[in-house]
């Protein structure tokens, strides 16, 4: 009898126009515009405050637009390196040093046995402290100040002002915000894709956040090109390349980003683009306390989290591969080996490859992981530990360890770059990515892809240099 | 998916909200003493309200101002994706409150809406709170409407007056009250003004046994106009214990895939009980 | 005229949706309703899209879905 009910509607619906839908939304605007009409006195009322009118001219402005963007984004960011610097350092002597220090004094009183100590102190405790003293401080600083720019009401601009270049791109105008998160974290990015409503562009804002580069990959960037990139001009350049060797591959990254962007709109995810809707905000002055305590509650406690989860296991895996081994050598060594090869081909070498590989819960381990896999296999008498991630001194030493003993070359930093651009994404993103597609097979796609461009774009670096000898 | 999220507090604390809190700076001052926080253990509630709102109108801040917690408000529409629950105590009664996501309508043109409706159809909340932006409510009024249609169990809050005032914008609250019949609290939920009388409204709407009838909008096309009257009395017919069969038969007229389903599974007269947390 | 034709800085009054449907539906929970009174604010600086003043908050709308929206301008 409930289809009875269906029915009969069908039936009335037949009788009356079809646009009937669209009547009944109007009357009731129409409705709505009445009574805010008698309830509402804008006789005092500029159309838009003077303030809100002047900044935005400046704000989207055919040159200052740009250059206002630049400044604030490239502040935000000196902000976060520079700040973290010091805080980082206090908390990599704290945790790192003494902290391991402690651990190993107090498992050796109780008499733990070499492998429990090894597993968890060097393993486990010390991939941990390690994520946390190099992601928090950055991180602490990154979201607050990112935060101030959303609430301030300046993010919906950024999104007006790039708009076009994403929709030829065939993307959604608000992709440009989510790859703005993106750059303090490729998990908060992607979470943050949810206010695109259409799944297809969803998806693309998804799949590309990976290159946006985020906080746990900037330190490889920076080092490699402070100390490879940097070098090779005299040392009055030496900071400005090294800072325009970063910067390049940023803008690599943008441009990656609209070019995946436009393939998948034009291929696999062909569709409609969906309407568009934006609204920009009027500008609010940011209360910066009340700010600080929710952005250092609501993500930087958050993504902390979930990256210390995942390092404590790495940190496990890492002390394995190096202490377990069959044959006459550590597994580790036998990876090397093996991925050796292929990191050949890519221009870069089976150490990298598998601290890529053991480091997939987090970019931040990567350089310790290489410099510890590097120590431990390239010159056993080197002093380290095997599996032992050391405690790093200057920039120049990991250089000259990298080059003396790992064979590095700049072609190995240039491709090392890329491939901090381009490979998949740390396991918490994928975990995230996961989450909200609620797809394997996207999850697999935004993983796989960038880790395909990666192979073929540092696979042909490598190929032309060697070629050009 | 129901948010879990911390909460801080436990229930009938006698004292206003701690110190350092969100709500330092409230105008709480004597109704705090009314106010508390509570988790989400189901045994300490009597009452749910749902908060409903256009993107970007400080719904989110009415719910942490609520509820105590802290969930990240930015300034950009549609922000608040997952539904996030709280509770709080006030008056001695437990309140749980369900944040709605940011939506201009209940016309299920995205998924959003279609989260939002079927809260407020099948979860029946004793309250819902619509949540509108002063400065701007010739935008907000529409899902105002659509909500009172569905429901008279309803309070507005006429959020962002201390921008409406910044902007010269003055909105005649009795009048609006009157003519939506329904309470209208001016708030400043960013500074904590307007709380108290927030809720005192949530708290009369939620005990009164004698709630308003959903608001019938008329149509000035007499021949939807006949086939609503037709259509909304077989509605009643079928699903006697329905309020709002007038919206209902609107929305079967225009082919609502989510209210035929309901009608199908005979699931849109199973509104006796609150299930607000089983919904989306 | 429609309303990617007018003018920055122009004021204008809508009369007719040239859409239907679910992209109808947006714009008039954008404020977009016959009668509404616009006001070209702002391009964005690559061209498109456009900020348009609508009942007191700032809107915007690609160039596409602005030609659906049929406007009088307003005499200045």
């Amino acid at each position: 009898m409930s289809t009875d009910l269906l029915e009969e509607a069908a039936r009335l619906r037949r009788g009356l126009p079809d646009d009937v839908g669209d009547r009944i939304v109007e009357s009731l605007y129409t409705d709505a515009t009445r009574l805010a009409e008698t309830s509402v006195d804008r006789d005092g009322a500029a159309s838009r405050l003077t303030v809100d009118r002047a900044l935005d001219r400046v704000l989207t402005h055919r040159v200052w637009g740009f250059v206002a963007m630049g400044v604030l984004f490239f502040a935000v960011f000196w902000f976060t390196i520079a700040g973290a610097a010091v805080p980082s350092d206090l908390l990599y002597v704290l945790l790192v040093e003494n902290g391991h220090a402690w651990l190993l004094d107090g498992f050796a009183a109780v008499g733990a046995p070499w492998w429990v100590t090894g597993l968890l102190v060097d393993g486990v405790y010390l991939a941990t402290a390690w994520v946390i003293a190099v992601m928090l401080p950055p991180m602490a600083i990154f979201f607050p100040l990112f935060t101030l720019l959303e609430d301030f009401g300046y993010l919906p601009r950024v999104a007006f002002n790039l708009d076009r270049l994403f929709a030829r791109a065939g993307a959604h105008g608000k992709q440009s915000l989510t790859m703005m998160m993106g750059y303090g974290c490729n998990a908060a990015g992607v979470t943050a894709t949810r206010i695109i409503d259409s799944r297809r562009e969803r998806l693309i804002a998804v799949i590309t956040n990976n290159f946006s580069i985020c906080n746990g990959r900037w330190p490889t960037l920076i080092l490699m090109g402070t100390i490879f990139v940097g070098a090779v001009v005299p040392p009055a350049l030496a900071g400005f390349v090294a800072a325009g060797a970063v910067v390049a591959v940023v803008i690599l990254g943008i441009g990656v980003t609209l070019a995946v962007s436009w393939a998948l709109s034009r291929t696999v995810l062909r569709g409609e683009s969906s309407v568009y809707s934006l609204e920009l905000p009027p500008y609010r002055p940011p209360r910066i306390l009340r700010t600080l305590w929710t952005s250092i509650i609501d993500r930087t406690l958050k993504v902390l989290r979930r990256a210390v989860v995942m390092a404590a296991p790495a940190g496990a895996v890492i002390w394995l591969v190096g202490n377990v081994h069959l044959g006459d050598a550590s597994v580790a060594a036998h990876l090397v080996t093996a991925l050796g090869p292929i990191g050949w081909v890519m221009g870069l070498n089976g150490v990298i490859l598998l601290a890529y590989l053991v480091a997939v819960p987090a970019n931040e381990i990567i350089i310790p992981t290489i410099v510890m896999l590097t120590l431990t296999l390239g010159a056993p008498a080197a002093g380290a530990a095997p599996g032992v991630m050391l405690e790093l001194g200057d920039d120049a030493q990991i250089g000259t360890v990298l080059v003396t003993t790992g064979g590095w070359t700049l072609l190995t930093a240039v491709n090392l770059m890329i491939f901090t651009l381009l490979h998949h994404p740390c396991s918490t993103t994928v975990l995230t990515i996961w989450h909200e597609t609620r797809s394997v097979r996207w999850t697999a796609v935004a993983t796989l892809l960038p880790l395909a461009l990666g192979f073929v774009v540092c696979a042909s670096v490598a190929g032309v240099v060697r070629a050009l000898g | 998916m129901a948010t879990p999220l911390p909460t801080p507090g436990v229930g009938r604390t006698p004292e206003p909200p701690d110190a350092g809190g969100a709500c330092a700076s409230c105008a709480l001052a004597p109704e705090a003493t009314r106010l508390a926080r509570l988790g989400l253990d189901p045994g300490r509630y009597s009452h749910v309200v749902a908060l409903a709102g256009n993107p970007n109108t400080g719904k989110s801040t009415v719910f942490n101002a609520l509820t105590g917690l802290r969930q990240h408000v930015g300034n950009w529409a549609g922000k608040t994706v997952a539904r996030a629950e709280g509770g709080f105590s006030y008056g001695g009664v437990g309140y749980r409150i369900v944040d709605l996501p940011g939506t201009y309508s209940l016309l299920s043109a995205s998924a959003d809406e279609d989260v939002a409706r079927d809260v407020l159809l099948f979860g029946r909340p004793d309250v819902t709170v619509v949540v509108v932006d002063a400065t701007r409510l010739e935008r907000n009024l529409p899902l105002v409407l659509q909500v009172r249609q569905i429901t008279g169990r309803v309070v507005v809050a006429l959020n962002l007056v201390d921008e409406a005032r910044r902007h010269g914008i003055t909105v005649d609250v009795r009048h609006l009250a009157r003519e939506l019949g329904v309470p209208v609290v001016a708030t400043a939920a960013r500074r904590g003004e307007g709380l108290p009388d927030l809720l005192a409204a949530i708290e009369q709407v939620a005990t009164t046994d004698d709630p308003p009838a959903p608001l019938r909008l008329v149509h000035h096309d007499p021949e939807l106009e006949r086939a609503v009257a037709t259509l909304a009395d077989q509605v009643a017919a079928r699903f006697p214990s329905l309020p709002n069969t007038r919206w209902v038969a609107l929305r079967l007229l225009e082919g609502d895939p989510g209210i035929e389903a309901a009608v199908r599974d005979g699931s849109l007269g199973d509104q006796a009980a609150p299930t607000v947390g089983a919904a989306g | 005229m429609t309303l990617d034709e007018l003018p920055r800085g122009d004021r204008a009054v809508v009369t007719a949706l040239d859409i239907r449907g679910g992209a109808r539906r947006r714009l008039m929970d954008l404020g977009l309703l016959p009668g509404s009174a616009v006001h070209a604010e702002m391009t964005s600086p690559l061209g498109d899209p456009t900020a348009y003043e609508i009942r007191g908050a700032l809107v915007v709308l690609r160039r596409e879905q602005a030609r659906a929206v049929h406007v009088e301008p307003e005499g200045r």
